[in-house]
C-alpha cells in the first residue's frame, strides 16, 4: 500500500471522529500556540529593552565611580572619586581625541514640595550637555542653561510625571516655584515623555544646575556619573581607553586593575540586559515546551486508545494482508496528521495572540520565522516520537486474538 | 478427480501452553483438499475446527506437522511472509463479517487489493466486477452500517474474491444472518465452487454442511469422519 494513500485514509478516518480527533489535536494547538507566543513576548519584550537602552542615548560612555584600592584592601569609602575637575580635563584634554561632549552628572533623591503635593524624587544636578548627551526633548519651556550653572542659579526642569505628580494633570508648571529640601526652585521647563515604569521611571526626575545640587543641596563635591559621547560607534573603545588613561593618570593611579572608577559602554548595559531578557526567553520557552510535552503525551494517550478500540479492526487489517509495517505506517501517519495540523492551528493561534498581546502591552512584535518553523517540525517530531508506541502496539497484535476481541 | 492438490496436511498437531497445563487442540491431523472441492469441516464447539481453520488461513502456525498450501510450506514462514499467503492465497469470510466500519462497500472490497499492491484503477474495475458477482451493484456506496446483514456478508465474499485467491475460508458465515438470507448465500457458495473455486467451510450447523459436497467431522483434535455428501443440492 502506496504511503499516499496511507495518508489519505488516515485523514478521512480522523474525518469520522471528529470530536475525538480535535480533543487530541487541542493539546498540541495549545502547546505550539503557546510556544510562538510566550517566545515571541520574550524576544519582543528584548526588543523593547535594546529600543531603551538606545533612546538614552548612542555612543554614550558612562565614567562611574568606585571605591579605591590601597594594595589588595578595597576600601568602604568609595563612589566619591570623580569629581567635575575630571570631567572638565576628559573636554578638554589633547589626549582626547575622540570625545565629542562630557556632561558630570550628581543625582540623590530628595523631598519635593509644591503647593500642598509632597513627592521624594530623583534630582538630578546637570550641565546643559546633558540634554543633548542623553537624548532629553524640551516639551515647554527651556532645559538647565551654562548661566544658571555658572551663577549658581535656583531652576528646575521637570520631567512629565514629576510635573503631574507636583501640579496635576494638564496644568504648565513653567514658571512656578516648588521647594526642593526646603529651598525653592522656579520651574523653567517640562522635558518629553521619555517612557519607562515601574522601579525605572524616566520621567519622575527632576533636574537643577549641578553646582546648585552639589554645592546648595548635597553638600558635596563629587560627581556620581560622568556621561560621555563619542563621536561614533566606531571610536566606543578608542574613547573608552582614552578617557580611562586620562582619568587613571589625573587620580595617580598606574595599574589598570586598580582604578577607582569603571567605564561602562552602552553596548556593555545593552549586552547586561540582552542577557537578562535572554534569559526570561528561556524561561518562557521551557514553560512552553512542557506544554507542548503535555500535549505529546495526550495523542499518545488518544492514540493507544483508537489502537484498543481499533483493534478488531487492526486484526481484519492483518488477516486481509496488512504487513506489520503497514499498521505501523498507518496509526504514525494518522498521529503526525494530528500533530502537524495542530502545529498549524496552533501556528495561527499562536501569531494572533502574540499579535494582539504586542498591541494591549505596545511591545514590537517578534515572530521570528525560525520559531515557527521550529515550533511546527517539532509538533510533527512529537507525532512521530508520541506515536511510535501506540502503533508499536498495535503492528504487533496477534491477528486471531485482534479478531476475537469484542 | 484429477485436479492438482491444493491444501495438503499431514500430521498436524497443535498444542497451546497456557502456564504449565498444556491443551491439546489438533492432534496428528492429515487430509488433502483438491482444487474445485468444496468441503466442510465439522464439529461440535471445542473441537479443534477453529483451531484448524486458523492455520489453515495462516493466522496461526502448528506446534507440528506440515501445512502446504497451493505449493507454499506455510509452517515455516515468518509473520510478514505469513500476511503475503493471507493476503494473495486466502480469502476469509467471517461469521461477523468484519467489514471496515463507515466504509462503503466498494472501498471494502479494495482493500485486500491495496495491500496486494495492486493498481488504484484496476482495484476499482475488479471490486465492482465482485461486487455485481454477489448482486449488489446498487449498494456499492453503501458503508456497512447501512447494509443488512446478509449484505454485509455478500461484500465480505466479493472481498474474499478481490485476490482471486487459492482457497475461499469461511467461518460460519452464516451464524448472524436471518435463514432465509443464509440460504442465498450458501448459493453463491455453491455458485463460486461450480465456477472451479476451492471452498472451505467450517460449521456446526448439518443444514449449511449440506450445501458442501463433502464433509470432515472433527472431535476432540481428531478426525473422525471425512466422506463425501452424496445428495446434491443446486
Amino acid at each position: 500500500m502506496k504511503l499516499i494513500e496511507i495518508i489519505i485514509e488516515s485523514i478521512s478516518t480522523l474525518g469520522l471522529n471528529k470530536m475525538r480527533t480535535g480533543l487530541a489535536a487541542l493539546g498540541i494547538i495549545i502547546g505550539i500556540g503557546s510556544v510562538i507566543a510566550l517566545v515571541s513576548i520574550g524576544q519582543g519584550s528584548q526588543k523593547a529593552v535594546e529600543a531603551q537602552i538606545q533612546s538614552l542615548g548612542a555612543n554614550l560612555l558612562t565614567v562611574m565611580p568606585g571605591s579605591q584600592r590601597s594594595g589588595n584592601v578595597r576600601t568602604a569609602s568609595g563612589n566619591t572619586t570623580l569629581t567635575l575637575e575630571d570631567a572638565k580635563a576628559i573636554m578638554s584634554s589633547s589626549q582626547i581625541t575622540t570625545v565629542k561632549n562630557v556632561s558630570p552628572e550628581f543625582s540623590r533623591r530628595f523631598q519635593i514640595i509644591a503647593g500642598g503635593n509632597n513627592t521624594n524624587t530623583q534630582v538630578y544636578g546637570v550641565y546643559p550637555e546633558y540634554a543633548q548627551i542623553r537624548k532629553v526633548n524640551i516639551a515647554s519651556g527651556v532645559f538647565i542653561s551654562q548661566t544658571d550653572v555658572d551663577s549658581m542659579s535656583r531652576v528646575a526642569v521637570l520631567g512629565p510625571t514629576a510635573a503631574t505628580n507636583l501640579f496635576g494633570e494638564g496644568t504648565d508648571p513653567v514658571g512656578q516655584t516648588i521647594r526642593i529640601n526646603k529651598q525653592s526652585f522656579r520651574v523653567v521647563g517640562v522635558t518629553e515623555s521619555k517612557g519607562g515604569s515601574g522601579f525605572n521611571n524616566q520621567d519622575d526626575i527632576i533636574f537643577a544646575p549641578l553646582s546648585t545640587v552639589q554645592k546648595q543641596l548635597a553638600g558635596v563635591d563629587y560627581l556620581s556619573t560622568i556621561a560621555v559621547e563619542a563621536k561614533s560607534q566606531d571610536v566606543m573603545t578608542e574613547a573608552q581607553n582614552q578617557v580611562g588613561y586620562l582619568l587613571l593618570e589625573r587620580h595617580k593611579l598606574t595599574d589598570p586593575t586598580t582604578a577607582d572608577f569603571s567605564i561602562m559602554s552602552q553596548s556593555d548595559i545593552l549586552n547586561t540586559a540582552s542577557q537578562v531578557t535572554g534569559t526570561f526567553t528561556t524561561l518562557l520557552s521551557g514553560i512552553a515546551a512542557i506544554s507542548l510535552l503535555v500535549g505529546g503525551i495526550g495523542i499518545m494517550n488518544i492514540m493507544l486508545v483508537t489502537v484498543t478500540e481499533r483493534t478488531r479492526e487492526i486484526g481484519l487489517r492483518k488477516a486481509l494482508g496488512a504487513k506489520r509495517k503497514t499498521i505501523i505506517t498507518q496509526f504514525l501517519v494518522e498521529s503526525v496528521i494530528l500533530t502537524f495540523f495542530g502545529g498549524l492551528i496552533g501556528m495561527v493561534f499562536g501569531i494572533t495572540i502574540s499579535m494582539i498581546l504586542s498591541k494591549l502591552l505596545s511591545f514590537p512584535s517578534a515572530i521570528s520565522m525560525s520559531s515557527v518553523l521550529l515550533a511546527v517540525s517539532v509538533s510533527g517530531v512529537i507525532g512521530i516520537v508520541f506515536g511510535w508506541y501506540p502503533a508499536q502496539r498495535a503492528s504487533k497484535l496477534a491477528p486471531i486474538e485482534a479478531l476475537r476481541y469484542e | 478427480m484429477n485436479q492438482p492438490t491444493i491444501i495438503k496436511v499431514s500430521g498436524l498437531s497443535k498444542i497451546y501452553k497456557n502456564d504449565s497445563v498444556e491443551t491439546v487442540a489438533l492432534r496428528n491431523i492429515t487430509f488433502e483438499v483438491k482444487k474445485g472441492e468444496f468441503v466442510a469441516i465439522m464439529g461440535p464447539s471445542g473441537s479443534g475446527k477453529s483451531t484448524l481453520m486458523h492455520i489453515l488461513g495462516a493466522l496461526d502456525v502448528p506446534t507440528s506437522g506440515e501445512y502446504i498450501l497451493d505449493g507454499e510450506n506455510v509452517g515455516v514462514l515468518s509473520e510478514d511472509d505469513l500476511a503475503t499467503i493471507r493476503n494473495k492465497k486466502i480469502g476469509f469470510i467471517f461469521q461477523s463479517f468484519n467489514l471496515l466500519p463507515r466504509t462503503t462497500a466498494l472501498k471494502n472490497v479494495m482493500l485486500p487489493m491495496a495491500y496486494a499492491g495492486v493498481d488504484k484503477n484496476v482495484r476499482e474495475i475488479k471490486a465492482k466486477k465482485y461486487l455485481i458477482m454477489v448482486g449488489l451493484e446498487d449498494r456499492m456506496e453503501h458503508t456497512s452500517n447501512q447494509l443488512s446483514g446478509g449484505q454485509q456478508q455478500r461484500v465480505a465474499i466479493a472481498r474474499a474474491l478481490a485476490n482471486d485467491p487459492a482457497i475461499i475460508l469461511a467461518d460460519e458465515p452464516t451464524g448472524n444472518i436471518a435463514s432465509d438470507q443464509a440460504e442465498e448465500i450458501m448459493k453463491i457458495f455453491q455458485k463460486l465452487n461450480a465456477e472451479g473455486r476451492t471452498i472451505i467451510l467450517i460449521t456446526h450447523e448439518p443444514d449449511i454442511a449440506h450445501f458442501a459436497k463433502r464433509v470432515i467431522i472433527i472431535k476432540d483434535g481428531n478426525i473422525v469422519e471425512d466422506r463425501l455428501n452424496g445428495k446434491k443440492k443446486i
